[in-house]
């Protein structure tokens, strides 16, 4: 039997020290790390427990902005009325997000951390070169079956994407990622795969998530999750935009645009681009199809992802235009 | 509790069916809620390897993981010296099994059999097993197994170029008049294919078994849809009597064709556990689930149609290919629908089958009826355009008014009334017919109808039922319930015939030992078993109220009655002038502590080889259309669909069905199991795929996450409209097939439904957003 240690932290200090250990890693809901377990990807050696840690599931929202502490739960945060009327999109990446019961265990310190879908990664029995498991085995995706995978930010080691929905709307917003001292912006804190997909995010052995922080912004009152996928619910996103919007004082003139990517991109893709051709502009369905266009500059497809590339601008024009019409 | 509190419960629901008006819930034909729900619901029913054994250990399963060569070598040292490891199984050190009889009764050809494989036909092919004292162990252990293979090139499904035109299976063909002259000479035609994926049965409860011996006496726990089937199986694999198999399986979380036979890793887990002298359990994983058995085999079908310029057909040529494994044949008959259908002068139908490196595919809720409608239906839609009628105006153009095939009369077929009910329902009549021309903001809204149909499937049956000393009732049979609602309508039966309340009737099923059943599949159970319980039961009733009028201790000797009517569990003379009893008072007076009567509807000549035969093999089966008639049950699938322009996405939003299943036994069971199939029909035209990476020749979406099911949030309200009326030719007590009709059908109606919203034909499945972007 393949044993490990099993240490429940009692404090942040203990728990990030107990992090530290070589082939440590932390337990929060345990629905990535557990799944994962099983199918042979993550063998710790000790397993911290930190739920029980008192303190890391509050929510504070008020006019500056919201905090969201890392043991907060998915079902949690998606309820929360200040969350719900003051960053929509926040709720709905998580009302979509998983299942129900996943919802209820899930935290979200572990949602940002949740691994790629790619079925290679998530089979080393069967297929032992990927480079995001064994780094320089190779990627057993490319040129197999690749439905599901990134058509940005890819590298010729790996192409798997981030499949997470909350930390699109994060990257939309410029959440901060605390890391108890320490602040990394979102869209710092998840990292290209480049010739190293092994390493997914900004953070070292020893430290751990303790909250997200959003702040407070018109266009993020004004926002949306759109997710768009065959199955109506407890699938990844083919595609979907986190889009939030500002008008002018005349109610249709782009002030301020945020606009992120999820399902398509190898991390959360902000979509600046699209942002910079449409602040100043009349929010016209014509000029917000054609900027949109520019969400999926520099794509490139793997053959059965190819649809993404279609797919993601029209997600994002949609999201843009319905914003527009509660204008 | 009196049966008139039971018919209160259940209002004063108009549904057309037989619960219409004054059947009590509790009699056949009542809707009496599932008796096992509340077991199910709250976690008290305990399925197969659940079962708290001493001495229990755990099997885990070592597959291949190349499609096609052979074992070099497996290194089972480290695995051998892993803690708590008591058995690393291979080829080696397995222990020679014979090759048992197949279902349709073949006689095995005698050579030895072995569930772990040396010659690599398929990935996830079991070739080894580890069993140890903990099921951490077990997985543990089996992960240091060290397998070495001489891999060679595999074919990995239809599409690959390798793959060939197969073999011709010649029992397949069907052909009457000049059907190539006739299409070639009609003036409209259409010809087209239509492809099916690899399908899966994905039940909730996954399979496995515990399996115990004492002595040469073998006990498994197993779920089943087939008891004796498997039992005998089994036996035969280890050389003992049928009799010392008992196969013990009370509660089946889904099956859908794949729990009727033992398997492989069956095989694995009793060897073990004969070579330890200690039970073992198997529990399958769900990504072994794609592996260790079948799921459907994906199909291709091309279905030409030549009609004159009014529609009506004057040709069908059908082929039709399906995928079967390396080592095992599996055919599924895809022109099974194709050729009753319609009635058309001139037909063709034909069907290979390509080998391919996979698993043998299996049975999947109405294997054959399923795929065979989804190239019919919509070809006839097609057809419809084509010409330019309504697609409902040209189904009833060409309707069948006898078996075009067998050229006998339906037992009954009320398709007629399901188009016209279902239609009146749904509101077809207001339909756009243009494509594209019905939509809702950037939803394009569309309508398809398509007919689905099921043979009536029929065997013989046996059950005891027994009168007890407190005058309850109890019915035993081997057979299963596995969510279709045997354990309610044979306790509703009984409790007609002898006269009791339905809960005082406890039915016991899920153990070998009890009276012999056949396999739960094809839709046959129900119409099987309520027969043989009402056989039985009658008897039981016969020695009832035979000992009641002669007996001489018996209250009702001195009245010299002919005969005496048992209600509510109280026995009386029918004119009332006698003593009132209960059956627990006339069982005491008479000093019975029982009776029991064993029924059975096999013929009566019947020899115990018969009997052998049509309980463990379908060799005795009757054909559907044996004898003066054609005997099938008929829907009609009316559906909305509403296609997001932009993404492609496709939500059903609206089902009408309209079902012709003969006589309900319980109409509320009936509409449910028709629900599952409609709800599965909309998982199998929108969303489920087994997926292949051709280079490996392996599923990758081996998993729930990945294989996508119809979640709840894909199902709108569903109506189901029953149109049947008793069948006397098809049961004894007039039911024909529920269980699998609900499903044919369904997917050609999305797929029409889909044309008629976006102009785009997909005879692909799974109707997916990238076919339609
Ligand atoms: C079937 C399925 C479907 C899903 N569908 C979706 C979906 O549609 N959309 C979506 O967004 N997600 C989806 N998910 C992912 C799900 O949201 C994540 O599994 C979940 O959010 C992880 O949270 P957790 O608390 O369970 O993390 P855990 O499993 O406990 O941890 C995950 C990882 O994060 C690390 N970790 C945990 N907490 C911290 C911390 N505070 N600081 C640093 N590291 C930490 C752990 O060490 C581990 O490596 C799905 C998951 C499954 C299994
Ligand atoms: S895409 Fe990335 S995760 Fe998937 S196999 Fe390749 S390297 Fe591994």
């Amino acid at each position: 039997m393949r044993d490990f240690s099993y240490l429940r932290a009692d404090s942040i200090d203990a728990a990030r020290q107990a992090a530290a250990l070589p082939g440590a890693m932390l337990l929060a809901g345990g629905t990535t790390l557990i799944d994962l377990a099983k199918c042979g990807v993550t063998e710790p050696e000790t397993v911290v427990d930190i739920t029980h840690l008192k303190g890391l599931d509050g929510i504070t929202v008020d006019d500056r902005g919201a905090t969201i502490g890392s043991l907060a739960r998915m079902s949690s945060v998606a309820d929360h009325a200040d969350v719900k009327s003051r960053f929509p999109a926040v709720s709905e990446a998580l009302w979509q997000a998983a299942s129900a019961q996943l919802r209820n265990m899930a935290t979200i310190g572990g949602n940002l951390m949740q691994r790629t879908r790619c079925p290679y990664f998530r089979d080393p029995a069967n297929f032992p070169a990927c480079n995001k498991r064994t780094p320089g085995s190779g990627c057993s995706a490319i040129g197999g079956v690749t439905r599901g995978h990134a058509v940005l930010g890819t590298s010729e080691a790996c192409i798997a994407t981030y499949p997470g929905d909350l930390a699109t709307a994060l990257v939309a917003f410029d959440a901060i990622v605390h890391l108890g001292d320490r602040q990394v912006a979102v869209d710092d804190f998840f990292l290209l795969p480049g010739a190293t997909p092994d390493k997914e995010h900004a953070i070292a052995p020893g430290e751990m998530i303790t909250a997200i922080s959003i702040l407070a912004s018109a266009a993020a009152r004004r926002s949306t999750y759109l997710k768009v996928r065959d199955r109506q619910s407890y699938e990844f996103a083919a595609a979907s935009a986190a889009v939030g919007i500002e008008f002018e004082a005349d109610g249709r003139t782009i002030r301020d645009l945020r606009v992120a990517l999820g399902g398509v991109g190898t991390k959360p893709w902000r979509a600046r681009a699209v942002e910079e051709a449409l602040k100043g502009k009349l929010l016209e369905p014509d000029t917000v199809r054609r900027a949109s266009q520019l969400a999926i500059e520099g794509a490139v497809d793997h053959g059965a992802n190819h649809y993404k590339i279609e797919l993601a601008p029209r997600v994002v024009a949609r999201a843009i235009l319905k914003m527009g019409e509660t204008a | 509790m009196t049966v008139h509190d039971v018919r209160s419960r259940h209002g004063d629901s108009k549904r057309g069916d037989a619960s219409d008006g004054a059947i009590l819930a509790e009699a056949v034909g009542g809707r009496l809620s599932r008796i096992d729900g509340p077991a199910k619901i709250t976690g008290a029913a305990k399925y197969a390897v659940e079962q708290q054994l001493e001495g229990l250990s755990h099997a885990v399963l070592v597959e291949s993981t190349i499609a096609a060569g052979k074992v070099r070598s497996i290194d089972t040292a480290a695995a051998e010296s892993a803690p708590g490891v008591l058995l690393v199984l291979m080829p080696d050190n397995a222990l020679r099994l014979n090759t048992a009889t197949d279902w349709l009764g073949t006689p095995p050809p005698d050579i030895p059999y072995c569930p772990l494989a040396r010659d690599i036909t398929f990935s996830g092919q079991h070739v080894a097993a580890v069993v140890a004292e903990s099921f951490e162990q077990a997985v543990a252990a089996a992960a240091l197994v060290k397998v070495a293979y001489h891999e060679t090139p595999a074919i990995v499904d239809l599409d690959d170029p390798k793959a060939g035109d197969g073999i011709p299976i010649d029992t397949m063909t069907k052909e009457w008049g000049d059907a190539q002259a006739a299409f070639a000479a009609a003036p409209v035609r259409i010809c087209a294919a239509y492809n099916t994926p690899r399908e899966y049965q994905a039940p909730m409860e996954p399979h496995g078994l515990i399996a115990h011996w004492q002595g040469d006496q073998l006990t498994v726990w197993e779920p089943s849809q087939w008891l004796d089937g498997m039992a005998r199986t089994y036996a035969e694999w280890f050389g003992v009597p049928f009799e010392n198999v008992r196969l013990v399986s009370p509660f089946i979380g889904g099956g859908f064709g794949s729990k009727a036979f033992a398997y492989g890793y069956g095989a694995v887990a009793a060897m073990a556990a004969k070579m330890l002298g200690r039970p073992v359990k198997l529990a399958v994983t769900r990504p072994q689930t794609f592996t260790a058995y079948g799921g459907r085999a994906a199909t291709r079908q091309t279905v030409a149609l030549g009609a004159d310029a009014e529609g009506r057909i004057q040709s069908i040529v059908h082929r039709g290919v399906n995928e079967t494994s390396v080592d095992g044949m599996w055919v599924e008959p895809l022109g099974s629908v194709t050729s009753i259908m319609y009635a058309t002068p001139n037909f063709s139908s034909r069907q290979n089958v390509v080998r391919v490196n996979t698993v043998v595919p299996g049975a999947l809720r109405a294997p054959g009826e399923n795929p065979s409608a989804f190239g019919v239906e919509c070809a006839i839609d097609e057809l419809a355009y084509e010409v330019g009628i309504d697609p409902l105006e040209i189904r009833l153009r060409n309707y069948a008014e006898q078996d075009p095939e067998a050229n006998k009369p339906w037992s009954t077929r009320r398709l007629r009334e399901a188009f016209a009910a279902g239609a009146e329902a749904f509101g077809w009549s207001k339909r756009a017919p243009e494509p594209r021309s019905m939509r809702d903001g950037n939803q394009l809204i569309g309508w398809g109808v398509a007919a689905g149909t099921y043979p009536v499937r029929r065997a013989y049956g046996e059950a005891m039922v027994r009168i007890l000393a407190d005058g309850s009732v109890e019915v035993e049979s081997s057979s299963i319930d596995m969510g279709q609602g045997t354990y309610t309508i044979l306790a509703q039966t009984a409790a007609e015939v002898v006269g009791v309340a339905a809960e005082k009737v406890v039915v016991k099923l899920g153990d070998s030992r009890y009276a012999r059943a056949g396999v739960t599949g094809g839709s046959r159970l129900a119409g099987v078993m309520t027969g043989a319980v009402h056989k039985a039961a009658t008897a039981a009733l016969d020695e009832l109220v035979g000992l009641a009028i002669s007996d001489p201790n018996s209250p009702f000797h001195a009245l010299q009655a002919n005969t005496l009517v048992v209600a509510n569990g109280r026995i009386a003379s029918p004119r009332g002038d006698g003593p009132e009893v209960s059956i627990a008072e006339l069982l005491g007076s008479v000093g019975r502590s029982q009776i029991e009567a064993m029924g059975d509807t096999m013929p009566a000549n019947s020899t115990a080889d018969d009997r052998y035969k049509n309980y463990t093999t379908i060799a005795t089966a009757l054909s559907h259309t044996e004898g003066d008639y054609s005997r099938h049950s008929w829907c009609a699938h009316f559906i909305e669909v509403r296609v997001d322009e932009d993404f492609g996405t496709v939500r059903v939003s609206r089902v009408v069905s309209a079902l012709d299943s003969g006589r309900l036994y319980n109409p509320k069971l009936a509409e449910s199991q028709w629900k599952g199939g409609i709800i599965m029909g909309i998982g199998q035209a929108l969303l489920e795929e087994g997926i292949v990476d051709r280079r490996h020749g392996r599923i990758v979406n081996n998993n729930l996450a990945d294989y996508l099911i119809a979640t709840n949030a894909d199902i709108p309200d569903i109506e189901v409209i029953s149109v049947g009326i008793p069948d006397p030719h098809s049961s004894a007590l007039g039911g024909k097939g529920v269980g699998e009709l609900g499903i044919v059908g369904v997917a050609p109606a999305i797929a029409n439904a889909v044309f008629h919203a976006t102009g785009k034909r997909v005879r692909d499945l799974p109707i997916t957003l990238e076919k339609l972007i």
